[in-house]
């Protein structure tokens, strides 16, 4: 494992976050604090509670897995596919490193990006409600666990596209329908007979679940499923980058 | 000297069908400065690119330092420096980070003094906190150049260096290159300017089609394939070659001012002493005399258009 080569990569994609650290950190909290007065004191206003919790408080666990999965497939995504696009990516080919030094740099500094702008959501959400954490370890567990699967996910589509237009397709096509019919900002159990079971083909939806648990103790689906759907997704990720990288797909000829 | 790059049976053809190498065979040397001349096209840089990890081998097999590069690339790809044909760099990223991030791919721990001493080999140093996107082409070039030393590689790979690039960068490089020979460092170039390898190989490749048409060292090449010509000034104008002077193999210049005269260098006798003893005899009477020497560039046309 050629440890250097990890610390150089990650450092140098750190160094992108804290050169851009207003932006990437006031965005997220202001369209954050919009979300809250939109949903949370305007709307919120005429719906009692869901679940026994106000719903203010119930929509924290779905605005930052909102911001945490759409930054980490941003981030994750842009950081490969720029190198890929400019033609710098000929380093990463003739460097003495594998696909573990490539992965845990990019997908770990783009998980780390997300859990940073995550827990600022976090404390921002502190501000506008009262916010109760019951299990806090196993949230903070899940908030790093989706970063890095999602983060794998995005790296996955910035080798994939082949331009900028493809880049932004997924996210826009896929991920953001998902993330908004996955929970966000309702429980599944609120919806009528078959869109509930339509709603569980989501993988979103166990996300939004179990992180929602972390926070209330209640649970739309058993947090045990949450956690096995997500361990998968993360498996098929990482199963899908070591395959790219033993065939070369989109990267070497 | 030990062979330190040794390709055998290289095959690569790519998906679109293309074949662009067929069967390459070729062992470089430790320490030796080989160019692989070419036309555009000819499959030069697919050849380096399998060396050095961008392009997969479709089959056949490459060492470096005695590593394969795809079974045991890390050992293999620490030797190696590469400083690819096109200019691709970081656009914001600053000279001296970018450099020290490719000392780092490959291994090697933070080294400012390093570093520092490569930027001013290649006159960067008081660009070193420069973003990259400002700088002229011939800067940017030295930058890679810059990137594919920080790691102090054993063999540098030079794509076409001086494709777009001005006298006194090209200068400049001929001058690194012969530092990094000095220090050991073994250095495969390709190139389509003829000048490059005669200037500063060792040794010349011919490439073309997929296939090495020949490797030798470029003095033997030169004086094997080499002829010369001897030009003769005359006082007086000729109208054609004189009688007694047929059994040569002369030529009258148009204007027949002046007569050429063609020998091959490796025949034990030139015949130049008995023909212009000759001359005189007929009663020419000679101003001047030049000889030149066919350049690689004729050899290098020469063989190219033997294949097509």
């Amino acid at each position: 494992m050629n440890v250097q080569a990890i610390r150089v990569i990650f450092n140098r994609e750190m160094a992108r976050f804290y050169r851009t650290i207003v932006e990437s950190l006031v965005s997220p909290v202001i369209s954050t604090s919009l979300y809250f007065v939109v949903f949370g004191a305007a709307i919120g206003s005429r719906i009692e509670t869901v679940d026994g919790v106000t719903y203010g408080a119930f929509i924290v666990p779905g605005l930052i897995m909102l911001t945490v999965i759409t930054q980490s497939v941003a981030n994750a995504s842009f950081a490969i596919h720029f190198p890929k696009f400019i033609g710098t990516i000929y380093e990463l080919l003739t460097a003495p490193i594998g696909t573990a030094e490539i992965v845990i740099g990019y997908v770990g500094a783009a998980a780390v990006k997300s859990v940073l702008i995550g827990l600022v959501i976090l404390a921002t959400a502190f501000l506008f409600v009262d916010l109760p954490i019951a299990h806090p370890v196993a949230m903070f567990a899940l908030l790093v666990l989706t970063s890095f699967s999602f983060s794998l996910f995005g790296f996955i589509i910035g080798i994939w596209a082949k331009d900028f237009q493809q880049l932004q397709l997924i996210p826009l096509l896929v991920l953001t329908p998902l993330i908004f019919l996955g929970g966000s900002f309702y429980s599944v159990n609120m919806l009528p007979g078959i869109w509930r079971t339509l709603a569980l083909f989501n993988p979103v939806v166990y996300l939004m679940s179990v992180f929602r648990w972390s926070f209330f103790d209640t649970a739309d689906v058993p947090v045990m499923i949450s956690l096995l759907a997500i361990l998968l997704f993360t498996a098929a990720c990482l199963a899908a980058v070591w395959w790219i990288f033993r065939t070369g797909w989109r990267i070497r000829q | 000297m030990p062979t330190i790059v040794s390709v055998r049976d290289l095959t690569k053809t790519y998906k679109s069908g293309f074949s662009a190498l067929k069967s390459v065979n070729l062992e470089i040397e430790e320490g030796e400065i080989i160019a692989l001349l070419g036309p555009n096209g000819a499959g030069k840089t697919t050849l380096i690119s399998t060396i050095c990890g961008i392009v997969r081998p479709t089959s056949g097999s490459v060492t470096v330092g005695g590593h394969d590069v795809v079974r045991d690339f890390r050992a293999a790809r620490e030797l190696i420096g590469l400083v690819p044909q096109e200019i691709t760099l970081e656009p914001f990223e600053k000279v001296i980070n970018s450099v020290s991030f490719s000392r780092g791919l490959f291994g090697k721990a933070a080294d400012p003094a390093q570093v520092e001493t490569v930027l001013r080999q290649l006159s960067l140093w008081d660009k070193k906190d420069s973003p990259i996107q400002p700088l002229s082409g011939g800067m940017k070039r030295r930058v890679l150049i810059a990137k594919a030393l920080a790691h102090q590689p054993r063999v540098l790979f030079l794509d076409e260096p001086s494709a777009g690039v001005d006298v006194e960068l090209r200068k400049d490089m001929w001058s690194v290159v012969a530092d990094l020979k000095a220090q050991g460092v073994t250095i495969i170039l390709t190139t389509h300017y003829i000048e490059e390898a005669e200037a500063i190989a060792d040794r010349v490749g011919v490439i073309n089609k997929g296939e090495i048409l020949l490797v030798e060292d470029k003095v033997g090449l030169m004086t094997r394939m080499g002829q010369k010509q001897l030009q003769v000034d005359l006082a007086e104008p000729l109208t054609a070659v004189p009688e007694a002077l047929r059994g040569y193999a002369l030529e009258l210049e148009p204007g027949g001012r002046s007569l050429t005269y063609t020998y091959d260098t490796k025949g034990e006798r030139t015949g130049i002493v008995t023909l212009l003893g000759e001359m005189r005899a007929a009663g020419l009477q000679i101003t001047d005399l030049a000889t030149r020497q066919s350049s690689l560039e004729d050899i290098f046309v020469g063989l190219v258009r033997r294949q097509a």
